[in-house]
């Protein structure tokens, strides 16, 4: 083969360095991963008509660190209805299904008084053996995505509905009421804030910037184009200053709450496996071209099969956390919970045709979501506002998508 | 608005046109005349389409910077609409028919007739008749286009742009998947038009078609014009040194093969159609490949060569019978997994739809058939990822900003790179290459056979599939000639000529 030297080529291309470079580095980095920052840019937009409206009630620790509790039980389903989409699937049974996992747990727990524990452990199996029961019909036997979850979404109500009598199942235990309502307990119980949140939020920021500095020095030992020193500073800088200030947020009220914690090893987790691992990338090429990925060798069936399997699995998550926080199981919960998922994902970034879309990009989509339900019901509008805001902001979200992709193609 | 003075039909002057920081057009003047074939030349990624989607509104005026003056008037075009309002159409380089709607239907998609909105079917199909007789295409209207081959596509696009009463036909490699006679007839069917004054702009990477088309031929080299010459002025040599700036003085660099022992073995193979379980696509097919040595296979479009090679590669067919080793070991059908693992690669003929994932950038394209081979523990190292991407971005000249761009926005010729990448990367020891030069540059192509060599030295077993004789011949050594589903000859590429692989192909020989 032609030995020319790596550099090369692809460096020589169109890359204009007019004015300062660094101002150019930086638009140019804008501009590139312009829909991520269009959907940062809505969620902040939101909050601060919110914290308009509401004379700064919005924007207190206390709401903002409620608001991110309340969003945990539909973020977690969005960082699975994220992978489903892209794979170019959908899941409507995510729910009911949510319902259903909550009333087995209440159910364990209160009728049969088994502990805490090994009702975690049941309902998770109990999400997984529905994972494996949808995604055999779905990778098997060749019937859509849509058919089978829509028939889950009815089948697994009727089972809430039988399994709770209809009735609501109350009281949990108290170990299992602080997955949804517990917060970090402090290290020193005397000191004024939520020190033990203090220390967590700095040791993610350190194991962030030690890391990125890492892989970048690992770049430089391949010989590998980096970006600019002040521009990955800057970038450094930026991420950091977000990071601390979500957990300042919530050491400034209570500390972190643990199902916010969940949520966030469940975030960093999933996108990893989507961008790093070989599943993840199987899961982005059959849904942007199922026939290439066939060409390619790439198991589709089993991808299929275990994609569905970890949707099970998290909407059992989903179900427990959102049961803890409630103290109850009931036979409406999870109502619409999949509707709110997938807008959360599609807000995000997903694409409806499959191929596209980030586990970030859908925790942005969920905080949204959240955002509306929590400003418009501290303004204390009614439901009816609440659906009709939603469902605009996300015909704005793709609309803005979209046109700006339009711009940037 | 000034007029200047209208020797030309069409004017484009100045063009520049950017992509999110990446130059495609710099400084292009095109001038074509009333009633020629105007050849249009360049290299990958030379900005060739980009051009013509200028000309033709798909990138609406604004987007880029320059003039355009047809019949001596600018125009700025918002849309396709409005570029065929002034009497242009446009065949692009990837076929935009609708698969699951008829060839009528799709040949008056947009321009439907109708009255009051209801579509009078009986004029449709007579009209529809009467385009595809002006292509030669004997085919049922209500046809489905997903059941037409690719070369009756391209007729059928060009039997759309004919039933727009086009004044200026655009086409941008019509031939590029086409057997000889197809092209033959293709060519054919321009000049016809030309007589009846129709001016046509025509971008092909084949330069013999070029030079017997063209009155005028204009080439691109990285986004600039480089000349505009009359074809009488022209030859081969001249117009590929224009193009890649410098002289290329060989077309295939042969090499003598040292054949090895047989790696793959295909034993009285019989497939049936997937989709019309009575038909036999392939029967009785028996051959088989060496180490180190290229195995051409030749044959009309139709004769089953894409059928054999995916048959053996195990995503096509049903009813299979046969047998097939590779490296002694028998493949099972229907599994390209398997296939893969134990050592065969598969460059498809049809890069959109199963070579590449447009939407995803160059790296992962490369890495899709092999990501176990850099990874840790499920977990893919992303500094390997990028050193064999680099690798194969500056060894086959792949003409991109960086590795993230995404394969959608590369030129043709760029994409079939990333597809050969692909298998490269899976270091195969049987290599099915199904037409791997369509749509790619003379320049291109020379460096492609290059690493074919390489490949062969390395005891890798290459299957060619042409339908491009002089590249079977200049690069086999050895050809089998298919012919409806059979294999009708084998013979050494020394004895082998252009005539006698035809005449078996169009089954005027039988095999003796
Ligand atoms: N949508 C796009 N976004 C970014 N870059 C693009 C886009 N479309 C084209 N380009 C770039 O512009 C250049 C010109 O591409 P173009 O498709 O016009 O080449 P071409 O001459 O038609 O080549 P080929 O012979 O391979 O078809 C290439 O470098 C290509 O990568
Ligand atoms: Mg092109």
């Amino acid at each position: 083969m032609d030995k020319r030297k790596e550099t090369g080529v692809q460096r020589e291309t169109g890359r204009n360095t007019a004015g300062d470079p660094f101002v150019t580095a930086v638009l140019q980095s804008l501009r590139t991963n312009m829909r991520e920052y269009t959907m940062v840019v809505l969620l902040v937009g939101i909050w601060l008509v919110f914290t308009y409206l509401t004379s700064g009630m919005f924007i207190e620790p206390r709401n903002l660190s409620n608001l991110f509790l309340q969003s945990v039980s539909v973020a977690v389903l969005a960082v699975g209805m994220v992978l489903v989409i892209v794979a170019g699937h959908i899941d409507l049974s995510v729910g009911s299904l949510v319902g259903l996992m909550g009333a087995i747990a209440g159910y364990l727990q209160v009728n049969m008084n088994m502990g805490t524990v090994p009702v975690i452990i049941i309902t998770l199996a109990a999400g997984i053996l529905v994972g494996i029961w949808q995604g055999y019909w779905i990778a098997y036997r060749g019937v859509s995505a849509f058919i089978v979850t829509l028939a889950g979404m009815m089948v697994f109500r009727g089972l809430v509905i039988r399994v709770t009598g209809g009735a609501t199942i109350s009281p949990m235990n108290h170990s299992f009421k602080e997955i949804g309502q517990g917060y970090l307990p402090k290290l020193i119980s005397t000191s004024p804030i939520n020190d033990s949140s203090a220390l967590l939020g700095l040791a993610v920021i350190g194991l962030y910037v030690f890391w990125q500095i890492r892989l970048r020095k690992n770049r430089v030992k391949y010989g590998f184009e980096v970006p600019d020193r002040k521009l990955f500073g800057l970038r450094l800088a930026v991420t950091s200053l977000v990071i601390a200030f979500v957990f300042g947020i919530m050491t400034d009220y209570m500390g972190i709450p643990y199902a916010v914690l969940i949520l966030m090893a469940l975030t960093v987790l999933f996108n990893f496996v989507a961008e790093k691992t070989v599943f993840g990338r199987h899961i982005y090429a059959i849904g942007g071209n199922k026939e290439a990925a066939r060409f390619s060798g790439i198991n589709i069936r089993r991808t299929t099969m275990l994609l569905f399997i970890i949707m099970g699995a998290l909407t059992a998550v989903s179900g427990i956390i959102f049961t803890a926080r409630l103290n109850a199981a009931g036979a409406s919960a999870g109502n619409l919970f999949e509707l709110d998922a997938i807008a959360a994902a599609i807000i995000g970034g997903a694409s409806t045709m499959g191929g596209e879309g980030s586990v970030y990009g859908a925790i942005i989509g969920a905080l949204v979501m959240a955002s509306i339900d929590n400003g418009l019901s501290l303004m204390n509008a009614d439901a009816s506002l609440q659906y009709a805001a939603k469902g605009l902001i996300l015909l704005f979200a793709v609309w803005v998508d979209i046109a700006s992709r339009k711009r940037a193609a | 608005m000034d007029r200047i003075q209208s020797d030309y039909v069409l004017e484009m002057v100045g063009i520049k046109k950017e992509f999110a920081g990446v130059k495609a057009l710099e400084d292009v003047n095109l001038r074509v005349k009333w009633g020629e074939v105007h050849a249009l030349v360049g290299e990958n990624g030379a900005g060739k389409s980009t051009l013509m989607k200028i000309l033709s509104g798909m990138y609406p005026a604004g987007e880029y910077e320059g003039r355009i003056f047809i019949r001596g008037a600018e125009q700025s075009f918002r849309s396709l609409k409005d570029s065929e309002k002034t009497g242009m159409a446009i065949i692009f380089q990837e076929l935009t028919l609708v698969k699951q709607m008829t060839v009528s239907e799709n040949i008056f998609l947009g321009n439907e007739i109708a009255r009051r909105g209801i579509v009078d079917w009986n004029n449709t199909y007579e009209l529809t008749k009467r385009a595809l007789r002006e292509v030669r295409l004997e085919l049922n209207p209500s046809t489905k286009v997903k059941n037409l081959g690719i070369g009756q596509q391209q007729l059928v696009e060009i039997a759309k742009a004919i039933s727009k009463n086009a004044e200026i036909l655009i086409l941008d490699e019509p031939t590029a998947a086409l057997t000889e006679t197809e092209s033959a007839n293709l060519l054919q069917i321009v000049l016809e038009l030309k007589k009846k004054g129709v001016t046509c702009i025509y971008i092909s990477h084949k330069l013999s078609e070029v030079l017997q088309i063209a009155d005028t031929i204009t080439v691109l080299r990285d986004g600039r014009t480089i000349a505009t010459e009359s074809a009488e002025n022209m030859s081969e040599n001249k117009i590929i040194s224009l193009m890649v700036g410098r002289e290329l003085t060989q077309r295939f660099p042969r090499r003598e093969h040292v054949p090895g022992p047989v790696i793959l073995k295909v034993k009285d193979l019989t497939v049936h159609d997937p989709d019309v379980p009575d038909k036999v696509a392939l029967r009785g097919i028996s051959f088989e490949a060496r180490q180190g040595e290229i195995l051409g296979v030749a044959g009309l479009m139709g004769a089953g060569r894409t059928e054999l090679a995916t048959s053996i590669f195990g995503t096509y067919g049903r009813g299979i019978s046969g047998e097939i080793f590779l490296d002694g070991k028998k493949l099972k059908p229907g599994t390209p997994r398997e296939a893969i693992k134990s050592g065969l690669g598969y460059v498809s003929e049809d890069r959109k739809n199963n070579g590449l994932v447009l939407m995803m950038d160059i790296k992962n394209n490369v890495m899709l058939a092999s990501y176990e081979s850099v990874t840790k523990l499920k977990v893919i190292n992303q500094n390997e990822v990028i050193r064999h991407s680099n690798h194969f971005v500056s060894s086959l000249r792949i003409k991109t900003p960086t590795l993230e761009q995404r394969v959608q926005n590369l030129s043709g010729g760029n994409q079939q790179k990333v597809v050969l990448s692909k298998w490269l990367m899976t270091n195969p020891k049987v290599l099915i290459m199904d037409e791997p030069t369509r749509g790619i540059d003379v320049g291109a192509k020379y460096e492609i056979y290059h690493i074919m060599n390489d490949l062969v030295k390395q005891r890798v077993s290459i299957i060619m599939i042409s339908s491009e004789l002089p590249e079977i011949l200049g690069m086999s050594d050895r050809i089998i000639v298919m012919h409806e589903g059979r294999i009708v000859a084998e013979m050494a590429a020394s004895e082998a000529t252009q005539e006698k692989i035809m005449s078996y192909a169009t089954g005027g020989m039988k095999r003796g």
